[in-house]
């Protein structure tokens, strides 16, 4: 039995009185790629800023490849091999679009807190930011600075930064959001390039993205998960038909 | 020792009401605007030169009334002409930005008044002792004091409690832009609260003026005592600045009249320390000594285990 | 507006960074040659303070331009290391202690880093407005204290002492002022470069990035409080360094070297040189210590002029000077800042006529504020204003009212040659 690249047990988030998360049990496998679904204010991105340690979990354990993380720092999480995205573009506006990657990449090319070695002469360094410029395709944008950007180029910086790190737990919280429908395409044939042989958790709203890329799918709805399947098993649940999509079986075939 | 406390008592009242008469107007911009104000103290300074000139040709009373309002318009101005615009900054330009006012405003003072103390008084009427304690006299001027900051707040707290302008405000503090979405026109709530901010910075100023001194530095004096003030009182409370205001005025009258020092306690527990250490300074400190300190080493153990404040509810 | 390019270079080529390297080189000879061209005694100590400043605004810089952090209590470093370099200089003389003059700047370095140490352990979990005024807090405990501990401060006097007892290095022993000045530029060169050098590390770029988004650098692995950390302890050493060059310079401290008004200073060079620049400190130390020194001696109101100067600069160019120049970048590149030329011109000559205005009222005020009998004169231009002619007040007026008139009414032309000049889809430049 192998170990969990991800595993939620028991988790809960109260926000004052309020239960935004109330027990959720996940476990993703190495090499998967998961997509977790629900609609607008099930807590999705609550669930996302729990396990990347944004957020004080009030109740419930997380474990990274094994390892409890539930109490650890975003950065300790991180360096553990757990990378994020954010909804909200979360770039270093001022800085180039290389550096942007490059500090990605620092912490674990060893760099750590070094102050005695220049970040220019690292050639290892920074062919590796240009090659994930290349795969981005962000490489003649290497020195505008990011703030400046269109937001499609934003969406595609802010994977770029999340998975320049190498780490093997990517979670994407709606990489496609605002995207238009070509923009999309090329953001999912993005995805599944840099995820290749990586374990994947998004939220996605796009249901042609979600069914597309998941091997497995969860659907959270107010703060519990009602069903984790594998796509084909999620569109005929008639529980999740009824609770998150309350709709008929026709209208999910349409969407997806 | 009854006298002590009964005067300590009564000189940090008045000590402390004036810091509220600051830190009131500063947190009421801080709540809105999420600027930490460095030329509140400014307009301090302001008010008391406004009052002094106007001392010189019509007296004392009508100052009273006028430099205020004069010092009001003054902030109001600024608001609309100069933090509105630094506003697309940032904050931290903004915060440079209050700082290179309060600089500046020094040097307006001293260009227009010079450098030298003014002879700015208080008024005839209230030049005689009112009460006279142990042998003590307690000077009506600071009873007067104390009367008109009592009288502000009960007028400061009616408006926020009771007029619509004071629910918007209110309101504002709490949620800006839900305020903004609800049709308000929270541009000119901010430069009338800035401008209402100064103008109670100013009658500080008018009635501190006579008592403390009215030269270029007093802005510097108070003003980061102010800052103290409504840090350690939690930014955004206007309940925690007036507890802190009376706390750190206390504070102050209380460490300026008891004379106790180190050595002292190190004597009462039977040790006795070498006059020519290297530490002899530390050994023969006093509470006199260290009371202007007092309020900053209040406000770093504040800020590193309760960032909030005393009754603050948000970090900064 | 990025660090990303300190000196406003593009780095296509980022393992060479030759074109810096010259930089550096020319800079050197530059100040090695400097006190050729001014040799007065005068001279060289107004560059020996602006080298002082340069070091002390480019450490301050480390805070806010490249960390984010806002300080108004960077003296506290400068003062802590000054005073422990003068008693190092005192310890020196009477001990006897063998230890070379060149090196008591970077001991008072290493006290301003351990106070940063301790400072630095509790001011650096947030940036914004908790850090400025736990810096406040700090800078005014430390200058209330230096009143109190007499025996490290020295009270209300200070403490002093010579730097010329110690053991002559190569020959020299400071006793002239060009010596010291020599000691100097070698401190301030090589400072200069560890402090550019450092803002090339991991740890220097990430404090950008951390300045940029906090959060974000949390998670590519950094915690923000040890990157702000690093930076700070780093910034106290070069803070305590350019302290220690203080102590040599002028042989006595006292508590107005850390106090508000001297963390203010450094804020203003800072700020007006541009924050967010490498060289913008630099150009700024320069031209305030310029004001400080000349300005000073011809006008009682250089204050207020430098007041001016800062609001100003805060209001219309948060870039500061360097920012202001740099802005020129595109334009002429495109080989179109000759475009440039002529409106400029002509906004600037309305601009000096209602500057003159402006300051001949200001003075002529301030004489007649002051209100000394027999004192009703003053220079300005190389002429002696009488403030009793009222011709002076309606000249100032009439400059300073036309003057102003006179630029409004040319800004619109710069602000159409400007867009011209910038156009990125026009064509090619016509010069």
């Amino acid at each position: 039995m192998t170990v969990a690249a991800l595993e939620l047990d028991g988790v809960r988030k109260n926000f004052g009185l309020t239960e935004i998360i109330r027990g959720v049990d996940l476990a993703i496998e190495k090499g998967e790629r998961h997509a977790i679904i629900g609609p607008n204010g099930a807590g999705k991105s609550t669930l996302f800023h729990l396990i990347s340690g944004k957020y004080d979990k009030t109740e419930g354990r997380i474990r990274l490849n094994g390892e409890d993380v539930t109490d650890l720092p975003p950065y300790e999480i991180n360096r553990r091999g757990l990378s994020r995205s954010f909804q909200i573009t979360n770039i270093f506006p001022r800085l180039s679009v290389f550096e942007n990657i490059r500090c990605g990449l620092l912490w674990s090319q060893q760099y750590r807190y070094c102050f005695w070695k220049l970040v220019d002469n690292q050639r290892d360094l920074n062919d590796r930011a240009m090659a994930v410029l290349e795969e981005i395709g962000l490489a003649d944008r290497a020195e505008t600075p990011a703030g400046v950007l269109t937001y499609a180029e934003q969406r595609g910086l802010e994977i770029g930064i999340t998975i320049a790190g190498g780490a093997g737990v990517i979670m994407l919280d709606e990489p496609t959001a605002g995207m238009s429908h070509s923009e999309t395409e090329q953001a999912v044939e993005l995805i599944r390039r840099v995820t290749v042989g990586k374990t994947l958790v998004m939220v996605e709203h796009d249901m042609g993205v979600v069914f597309n890329l998941a091997d497995r799918i969860s659907v959270l709805v107010y703060g519990e998960i009602i069903a984790t399947d594998t796509p084909a098993n999620i569109r005929a649940n008639k529980a999740v038909q009824e609770a998150y999509l309350g709709v008929t079986d026709d209208a999910v075939e349409g969407v997806a | 020792m009854v006298e002590l406390v009964i005067f300590s008592l009564l000189n940090g009242l008045v000590t402390g009401l004036l810091l509220f008469m600051l830190s009131s107007g500063l947190t009421l911009i801080f709540s809105m605007m999420g600027v930490l104000n460095f030329a509140h103290a400014s307009f301090y300074m302001l008010g008391a030169y406004f009052a002094y000139t106007i001392s010189q040709y019509v007296g004392f009373w009508p100052g009273l009334i006028i430099a205020p309002l004069l010092v009001g318009l003054v902030g109001a101005l600024i608001e609309r002409y100069g933090l509105r615009y630094v506003h697309r900054w940032g904050h931290v330009a903004e915060l440079i930005f209050t700082f290179g006012l309060a600089f500046l405003i020094e040097e307006i003072v001293q260009f227009f008044w010079g450098k030298a103390t003014k002879d700015y008084s208080e008024p005839e009427l209230l030049h005689f002792p009112l009460f006279t304690l142990y042998g003590q006299n307690f000077p009506a001027y600071k009873v007067f004091m104390i009367l008109i900051s009592v009288a502000i707040f009960v007028g400061l707290f009616t408006v926020l409690s009771r007029s619509r302008v004071g629910l918007i405000i209110q309101a504002a503090i709490t949620h800006p832009h839900t305020v903004a979405n609800l049709g308000h026109n929270v541009p000119l709530v901010f430069m009338g609260v800035f401008g209402v901010g100064s103008a109670l910075a100013g009658l500080a100023g008018v009635i501190a003026g006579p008592a403390l001194g009215t030269f270029p530095g007093m802005a510097f004096v108070l003003g980061s005592i102010v800052f103290v003030v409504v840090v350690v009182g939690g930014l955004g409370s206007l309940t925690g600045a007036f507890v802190a205001s009376l706390l750190i005025g206390w504070l102050q009258t209380f460490a300026i009249s008891l004379d106790w020092s180190v050595s002292d306690l190190l004597l009462a527990i039977g040790v006795s320390f070498d006059a020519d250490h290297a530490l002899r300074d530390l050994w023969t400190l006093s509470l006199p000594q260290i009371a202007p300190i007092l309020p900053y080493i209040l406000l770093i153990l504040i800020l590193i285990f309760r960032p909030t404040g005393l009754m603050g509810k948000r970090e900064t | 507006m990025s660090t990303a390019t300190p000196l406003g270079l593009a780095l296509a080529d980022r393992r060479l960074p030759g074109g810096q390297i010259g930089l550096w080189l020319g800079a050197l000879v530059i100040v090695l040659l400097l006190p050729l061209l001014f040799n007065s005694p005068v001279a060289v100590t107004i560059m020996n303070q602006m080298g002082i400043s340069i070091v002390f605004a480019l450490s301050y810089n480390m805070l806010l331009g490249q960390g984010g952090m806002l300080s108004f209590g960077h003296a506290v470093f400068f003062g802590l290391g000054g005073f422990m370099a003068m008693h190092v200089i005192n310890i020196i003389e009477f001990e006897e202690l063998y230890i070379p003059l060149p090196v008591v700047p970077f001991i008072g370095g290493l006290f301003g880093m351990g106070f940063a140490i301790i400072v630095g352990s509790f001011s650096t979990r947030r940036a914004g407005t908790v850090f400025a005024m736990i810096s406040l807090g700090v800078g005014e405990l430390v200058a209330a204290c230096s009143i109190i501990f007499v025996a490290f401060f020295g009270g209300e006097e200070g403490i002093s002492g010579d730097r010329t007892m110690g053991p002559p290095v190569f020959g020299y022993e400071f006793l002239t002022e060009i010596e010291v000045y020599y000691l100097t530029a070698v401190v301030v060169f090589v400072t200069a470069l560890l402090m550019y050098l450092f803002s090339r590390t991991p740890a220097g770029r990430m404090a950008n990035a951390v300045r940029d988004n906090d959060e974000r650098a949390e998670f590519v692995g950094y915690s923000q409080r040890m990157v702000r950390f690093i930076s700070f302890v780093a910034s106290g050493f070069f803070a305590g360094a350019a302290g220690g060059l203080f102590a040599i310079n002028y042989e006595i401290l006292t508590e107005e070297n850390l106090n508000l008004v001297t963390s203010g200073g450094v804020l203003l060079m800072a700020y007006i040189g541009g924050i967010g620049f490498f060289i913008g400190p630099i150009v700024g130390a320069i031209l305030l210590t310029l004001l400080q020194t000349v300005l000073s001696n011809h006008t009682e109101l250089w204050q207020l002029y430098v007041g001016i100067l800062f609001v100003l600069t805060v209001m219309y160019v948060p870039r500061g000077l360097t920012g202001l120049i740099m802005m020129h970048g595109i334009a002429f590149k495109t080989r179109r800042l000759g475009l440039l030329i002529v409106p400029y011109l002509k906004v600037g000559m309305p601009l000096a006529v209602a500057l003159f205005g402006f300051v001949t009222l200001l003075e002529a005020g301030h004489v007649a504020n002051a209100g000394i009998v027999g004192h009703t004169e003053f220079h300005w231009l190389g002429t002696v204003f009488d403030i009793g002619n009222m011709g002076i007040w309606a000249l100032g007026l009439v400059c300073l009212l036309a003057g102003g008139y006179g630029t409004w009414h040319q800004s619109s032309q710069v602000r159409e040659a400007w867009h011209a000049a910038n156009d990125m889809t026009a064509g090619e430049g016509t010069s």
